[in-house]
């Protein structure tokens, strides 16, 4: 059994393969189904994004007219929803999330840098499909980075981030832009939704945490 | 160079290995190795502010960061594995492979597979799966393309008889574990599942294909090649079994921690340490049966290229899995998690390890395919002491300043902080990434040099 060819097949390829799937795959999948089943995009729109959302409108009204439209109460939270996916497309065609994570743990006096630690039913949802939890943070994380800054502070970010962090080492994002910081494209305006859209769940959005962390960039806006 | 004389040890009158096809295997492989370098040095040169490609969006270094892990992992890693084993199961064996047809289309389908991704992620396609940012329109080809290899490959290993050596055991793994995981990893976070089960799944498929797709086919093959060079047999059968079973059981079971301290149930999170510490007495048994075998003939380690490049990747194996043990503890994570400590630790498996297996497997098969001396043996000290100095400096510098950096973060430091003393440690990766590419140009112009070389040796009779 141990060096023939059906038990390595069978019993270390097929069986021990699938028996790390259901212990360590299918038991965290089964265990939320019932209880978080997946959310669509258009259930994740909220006051407070929307708010945000609006005012991207009234910050840059042509580009917003050219890639997203006009904005009434009966379709803004459709084109808003279709916003944040394409962001999210963007977040990932990037590779954002390589620098970037998206969840506050326990330790390490995360709570305090970043705001309270993430729960399982936050990421229940067609926007953390794959998820964006990430592994590596050379920028901050992002899960309560919505409505920390305005939307301007994000679109002159991307256009260049040393300009408002002078010791950043994250990259001029000058593609998500015509020219100049005042016309984000569609990538851009898209971009900076998902940006807003993210913590925007939580009851305390729009909350400053006043660790030092942070004491620089609210500084700057 | 039409046709390859067969070598001396070939039976005669059969082509049982397709010398060609290793060989342009081997090849692809290095080219698409300093692809991978590129990114590296986009992505380093970014982050110490000296990237003098800025804001253009096809050298964005957060895209080429990705064309960096893929090329290696999909670009040289799994060219070179499938060289290796168009050299070894068919000597196994003693069958050649299902069909020459198949293994050249294989050939051609996967550098489509390789080059499409690349171009994929240049224009911002990228998947969001680490490891597997592969476009979502290329996986089902790839996919394809794991499925043919496993049947091209196990065509010869069930119609052999006698017992099985080790090597093919771990092949045999490899061909399952390799189709399962990509399928896991590439469809279901994708599709089907989101959040936190997509988080398990996510962080089972990074480690699987390490750990049951790269590790596997590594290890059959220094089953295969180190006893053959060294002219003697593994220190001990029961030790191979050990190892085998051991490897087979506890590594899918790790892949949770990658995710600690997430949403994910902190049940599983155990589960996952355990298992990670458990591979490391597995991972112990096989570097014994190893060091057991060279015992009495270490000097071969001195004189014997391959033989040195083989065991100085067991020695950063074990390091790295040793390295593993600890880090993945809670007490660890909660410092080193999301540090360069991670990076540089990444860099010692798959190029420390893997890479430099593969290195000693070209040095010596090109010799044997080509019906040539390589070109410079000095040549080839160079890339194998630029390479090992280069990789050390790296990653001492990504795993000292990955604890500086945990430690600058857990005192509520300015997030800048945090940025400010890695400056020093991100130059001196820079330095240590240069080395390591001069080592590899120097392999490169040397395998230049010895291709025309066998051309003229292999022209030189008929003329």
């Amino acid at each position: 059994m141990f060096e023939s060819r059906s038990g390595i097949f069978f019993i270390a390829g097929v069986g021990f393969f699938a028996l790390a799937f259901v212990a360590s795959g299918l038991v965290p999948i089964l265990m939320y189904a019932d209880k978080y089943p997946e959310k669509k995009a258009i259930e994740m729109v909220n006051r407070n994004i929307l708010i945000q959302f609006r005012d991207l409108q009234t910050r840059y009204p042509e580009p917003f007219k050219k890639y997203i439209g006009e904005l009434t109460p009966e379709n803004e939270a459709a084109k808003c929803a279709e916003t944040i996916r394409y962001g999210l497309k963007v977040y990932t065609g990037e590779g954002c999330w390589h620098c970037h994570s998206q969840f506050v743990r326990p330790v390490s006096r995360e709570m305090e840098r970043w705001g309270p630690v993430s729960k399982s039913w936050e990421y229940q949802n067609e926007l953390q499909r794959p998820v964006m939890f990430g592994t590596r943070r050379v920028g901050p994380d992002l899960i309560r980075e919505g409505g920390r800054r305005s939307n301007d502070w994000h679109a002159a970010h991307f256009f260049k981030p040393q300009s408002l962090a002078p010791d950043s080492v994250m990259p001029e994002y000058k593609w998500f832009f015509e020219g100049s910081p005042l016309k984000p494209n569609d990538r851009g305006l898209a971009l900076i939704t998902y940006m807003q859209w993210l913590g925007s769940w939580m009851p305390n959005y729009f909350t400053q945490y006043k660790s030092q962390g942070q004491a620089i960039s609210e500084g700057d806006q | 160079m039409t046709e390859t004389p067969l070598p001396p040890d070939a039976q005669p009158g059969t082509r049982l290995v397709l010398h060609r096809l290793v060989g342009l295997y081997f090849v692809a492989a290095i080219v698409y190795m300093f692809a991978s370098l590129t990114g590296g040095l986009i992505m380093a040169l970014q982050l110490t502010d000296l990237n003098p490609l800025k804001g253009i969006e096809f050298f964005s270094p957060g895209r080429w960061r990705m064309i960096h892990t893929n090329a290696i992992a999909y670009g040289f890693i799994a060219n070179a594995f499938l060289g290796a084993l168009h050299w070894a199961v068919p000597r196994l064996t003693l069958k050649p492979v299902l069909s020459v047809k198949l293994s050249w289309f294989i050939f051609l389908a996967w550098q489509v597979v390789v080059l499409s991704t690349a171009v994929g992620i240049l224009f911002g396609q990228a998947q969001g799966l680490e490891w597997g940012e592969t476009p979502v329109w290329i996986d089902p080809l790839a996919q394809a393309g794991l499925v043919l290899v496993a049947i091209n490959f196990m065509t010869p290993i069930m119609k052999m008889k006698g017992p099985m050596y080790v090597s093919l055991w771990y092949f045999i793994a490899a061909f399952v574990w390799t189709n399962l995981t990509y399928a896991m990893g590439n469809f279901l976070p994708e599709y089907l599942i989101c959040g936190v089960g997509a988080g398990a799944i996510g962080g089972m498929f990074i480690h699987d294909l390490v750990g049951l797709f790269v590790t596997p086919l590594g290890w059959g093959l220094m089953y295969y090649f180190v006893p053959i060079i060294l002219k003697k047999p593994m220190w001990s059968h029961a030790l191979s079994l050990v190892g085998f079973w051991g490897l087979a059981f506890f590594y899918p079971l790790t892949g949770i921690h990658h995710f600690l301290y997430t949403p994910i149930p902190m049940f599983l999170q155990y589960g996952a340490v355990i298992s990670t510490i458990a591979v490391e007495f597995v991972v112990t048994t096989v570097i014994i049966n190893f060091f057991g075998t060279i015992w009495g003939s270490s000097w071969s380690a001195f004189k014997n290229l391959p033989i040195r490049w083989f065991y100085t990747g067991m020695v950063f194996y074990f390091l790295t899995c040793l390295q593993c043990a600890f880090q993945t503890t809670l007490t660890f994570q909660a410092i080193i998690h999301f540090s360069d400590w991670v990076v540089g630790h990444a860099h010692m498996v798959m190029f420390g390890v893997f890479v430099f297996w593969q290195f000693g497997m070209m040095v010596y098969l090109f010799p044997r395919i080509w019906q040539t001396e390589w070109y410079s043996t000095r040549l080839l000290e160079w890339h194998y002491w630029l390479s090992t100095i280069g990789l050390t400096l790296m990653i001492s510098a990504l795993i000292l300043v990955g604890v500086f950096q945990g430690f600058s973060w857990a005192t509520l430091d300015l997030w800048e902080e945090s940025i400010r003393i890695s400056m020093p440690f991100w130059m001196v990766r820079i330095a240590a990434g240069l080395i390591i590419i001069a080592g590899q140009v120097c392999f490169a112009y040397n395998l230049y040099r010895t291709y025309l070389l066998s051309r003229r040796t292999v022209k030189a009779p008929g003329a």
